[in-house]
């Protein structure tokens, strides 16, 4: 059995870009994944009427008290991209909130304190694992080891369970963003 | 589903169609339609394994009258659809209701009126919920706030729509229907399901639409070996057309003495919050998520808020609203529609006046009302 902190907490998470890079399906295990560890989950969506292009998002807000209002308004996390959606909703980043871009697409991002994890998650995708379509699971599992905000094993086992045909390919994934975090350097922060 | 006592993440429209399914609905016939589609995809995949029949149709009109043809012959019947395929569905929902015939027609709200925001959540079918068909006739009316309650209200729907024999509405809307929360399924066992009575009398005594002032009148099936006669015409016991006066008044008073005498069992009002507060919020469904998330923050600075939700919107919480709402300094009504909850908040209580202010908090942009307008709302009254 898991011991839950005594102190309450609550986690906005928002994956946005746009329609057909799988955000909505990261979002889904993203909340899978708090739900294994015994936590309220509340996993929102707005996308457009289109299945490719428009933007799209997901809000993951996870707590260990109840969750009323659904939508996630002031960001501890933030996954942009694209341009425009790093461009909407950066300014409903909170102050000790964390930045996560892919530099393929997102070139401007003005932040003030916060810390700001920038790679070409796309092109590392393409180039080492062989396609651009694990580019979702990369970037989810990049937030999940700079924040912790799920276990690992938690992770894992959404990643496993969420269409097992395509199990292999995201694990592998989920290992080159352990690696990707563990390598990155941070600006140094005053 | 089977039983554990583990959460598991679940969608709004699948917790609708799971919680169908365990109310026992055996028919689905549906026309697939954002943002409802998942309920009948889960029907499609779901029901058949269960020894139940699932029915793409070609459009509403269709689904609303497969539905309504399966209950006769004995189903428990439902479909799913969002706006535009309700006002297709307008003349269906009020046939069922004029031949009392039992079935579910869930509505997951979209912006409107017609395509609007398919994809975006909205309030604007409460009204429409009530009044969508000619005629005059009251409705039976739900609307969920939580994934949990998705599942629950749709059992209810089911059970309501047997218990009184009408064609009873299940509201979501755009955001429930795709939220996902974590849901521990209620053991089966403990909950209450509700078949409609069937006749035991002789077949020659049988009548179709007895007098009877509880309204829960015995209702056969064809094939059942009683004879009964069905049509939307205004009708006398045993179903057949009548122009009579006498036997009409008796037909237009059941259809509305069955709600309207049964208030009791059919308004579920949830109250939040502080009972004593000077402020208080009436809101329904998703808009109610906000709501309580101002409370709490309304009351971790130190001040009173009180929220009063209908779960059934139709027949409307009158007596809740007179009972909780009249002494209070102002209230706040936030909804996603031009006024439709307001204006029964108002017929209920009355409009503004000196000692009470009522504030209207409308969006009808396929965005939520958030906590922190409701809260602004609230500044100047405290």
């Amino acid at each position: 059995m898991t011991t839950k902190p005594k102190i309450s907490f609550k986690k906005e998470v928002r994956l946005s870009g746009s329609g057909g890079q799988g955000l909505l399906t990261v979002g889904l295990i993203l909340a899978e994944a708090a739900t294994s560890e015994g936590l309220n989950v509340t996993q929102t969506q707005s996308y457009g009427a289109a299945s490719r292009g428009g933007s799209s998002r997901a809000d993951v807000i996870i707590s260990n008290q109840p969750i009323y209002y659904p939508e996630a308004t002031r960001f501890d996390a933030l996954v942009a991209l694209t341009q425009e959606s790093c461009d909407k909703f950066l300014p409903s980043l909170g102050e000790n909130g964390i930045l996560i871009v892919d530099t393929v697409f997102v070139k401007n991002y003005n932040v003030t304190d916060q810390k700001v994890f920038a790679l070409p998650f796309t092109m590392i995708a393409m180039e080492q694992l062989g396609s651009a379509l694990p580019t979702n699971i990369l970037a989810l599992s990049f937030l999940v080891y700079a924040t912790e905000i799920v276990s690992e094993k938690a992770l894992k086992a959404a990643i496993t369970n969420f269409k097992p045909q395509f199990a292999e390919s995201n694990l592998k994934a989920m290992k080159l963003a352990k690696k990707l975090v563990a390598e990155y350097d941070l600006p140094m922060q005053e | 589903m089977e039983k554990t006592d583990k959460a598991v993440l679940m969608q709004g429209n699948e917790a609708i169609a799971r919680g169908a399914v365990d109310a026992g609905i055996n028919f689905f016939a549906g026309y697939p339609i954002t943002p409802s589609t998942e309920i009948t995809e889960f029907m499609s995949r779901e029901l058949t394994k269960r020894g139940g029949v699932f029915l793409q149709m070609e459009d509403e009109i269709a689904s609303i009258a497969a539905i309504i043809g399966a209950s006769l012959a004995g189903a428990k019947s439902m479909t799913a659809t969002s706006g535009p395929g309700i006002s297709l569905m307008a003349e269906g929902i009020g046939y069922a209701k004029m031949i009392e015939q039992p079935c579910v027609v869930v509505n997951v709200m979209r912006g409107g009126p017609s395509t609007g925001l398919p994809t975006q959540p909205s309030q604007a079918d409460i009204q429409q919920s009530r009044w969508a068909s000619h005629g005059d006739a009251p409705a039976i009316v739900l609307y969920p706030a939580s994934v949990l309650e998705c599942y629950e209200l749709t059992i209810r729907a089911v059970n309501l729509a047997e218990k009184y024999r009408t064609c009873v509405i299940l509201l979501s809307d755009a955001m429930l229907g795709h939220m996902r929360e974590p849901i521990t399924m209620p053991d089966l066992n403990n909950v209450q399901i509700i078949d409609r009575i069937k006749p035991t009398i002789p077949p020659e005594w049988y009548k179709h639409y007895p007098d009877n002032p509880k309204y829960r009148a015995p209702l056969a099936s064809f094939g059942d070996g009683y004879r009964f006669h069905v049509t939307g015409l205004a009708h006398d016991a045993l179903g057949f057309p009548t122009t009579r006066p006498d036997e009409i008044k008796i037909m237009a008073e059941r259809l509305n003495n069955k709600i309207l005498q049964n208030h009791k069992d059919l308004v579920q009002v949830e109250i939040f919050g502080d009972e004593d507060a000077r402020v208080a919020i009436f809101a329904a469904g998703i808009t109610a998520r906000a709501a309580k998330a101002a409370i709490k923050t309304a009351q971790q600075h130190g001040k009173k808020m009180l929220l009063v939700r209908p779960l059934t919107i139709w027949p409307f919480p009158d007596e809740a609203v007179t009972k909780y709402l009249s002494d209070k300094r102002m209230i706040i009504i936030p909804e996603l529609s031009q006024g439709q909850l307001s204006h029964e908040v108002k017929r209920v209580l009355g409009v503004s006046k000196k000692t009470r202010r009522i504030v209207e908090l409308q969006k009808v942009t396929g965005e939520l009302i958030s906590p922190e307008e409701i809260l602004n709302s609230s500044r100047e009254a405290h």
